[in-house]
């Protein structure tokens, strides 16, 4: 799915990520648990999360994640949408929960972190 | 490539700057065109280690260095140590305070993955003599 898709289909607003929006993703995995993320092969894929902390956006730069999606419509303070933005980071914001926000991007065929459906 | 060695300080309890060594060592690496999957598993390493250091230690250091051959990450802190590192390396064990449990972290996996991530990991602590941990990656085997 391209990064515009996926903002279509979260009908998420978009904080970082405007210069990319035709960025390829295949995999997604979701976590409010940075470690989870940290111990899997999570390089260019969708991290959706529920946390808003600058250490969401660290775990994903030295994860390699390819955008982080924030879910049940938190805002992200301005600090980690600047941090974003210096580590070219797609960040977005859905409305949805966690559940439907997987259900959505799923549902359009995207794959979990190791590629299982 | 010459050796080059650079010292990060981390400090007890500072959650917002933890990690920020870590994706210093990244840009590092990225700007000496290293295997993206290499520069992956150092700064996870890193990072899981600074976490440690913020999380459960005293003051502490991260030390990078790299070589033709090999990076290395020195990762040590003041802190209380730990009484059972067998224990506190299986996944799932954490003395993590619940405010750092809310945030995300403390689940157990940060020691395991350091060690799984790293080609060569030791550890050395001692309760109230604080924690050593040195990772070694070499280049040779990239991801």
């Amino acid at each position: 799915m391209k990064l515009s898709e996926i903002v279509k289909v979260l009908e998420a607003t978009l904080f970082v990520g405007e210069d990319r929006l035709d960025k390829e993703f295949l995999a997604g995995g979701a976590s409010d648990l940075m470690s989870d993320i940290l111990a899997k092969r999570a390089d260019e894929c969708v991290f959706l999360t529920g946390l808003t902390t600058v250490q969401t956006i660290r775990t994903a730069s030295v994860s390699g994640v390819g955008a982080v999606v924030i879910v049940r419509g938190k805002i992200p303070p301005d600090e980690v949408i600047r941090m974003a933005r210096e580590e070219e980071i797609p960040l977005l914001s859905t409305p949805y929960s966690m559940f439907v926000s997987c259900g959505r991007l799923h549902g359009q065929g995207m794959t979990g972190l190791n590629g299982t459906r | 490539m010459s050796a080059f060695r650079k010292t990060f300080q981390i400090n007890k309890k500072d959650f917002i700057h933890a990690g920020e060594a870590s994706v210093a060592v990244k840009n590092l690496l990225k700007s000496l065109h290293i295997d993206p999957k290499l520069i992956r598993r150092v700064a996870i390493c890193g990072y899981e280690g600074e976490m440690n250091v913020v999380m459960h230690g005293g003051e502490g250091f991260l030390t990078f260095e790299i070589d033709s051959e090999k990076v290395v990450l020195n990762i040590s802190d003041d802190g209380p140590g730990i009484a059972d590192i067998s224990l506190a390396m299986k996944k799932g064990y954490s003395t993590a305070a619940d405010e750092y449990r809310q945030m995300g972290f403390g689940a157990g996996m940060g020691l395991p993955n350091m060690k799984e991530n790293s080609d060569q990991f030791d550890i050395e602590s001692e309760k109230g003599k604080g924690t050593r941990i040195r990772m070694v990656f070499l280049i040779s085997k990239g991801g």
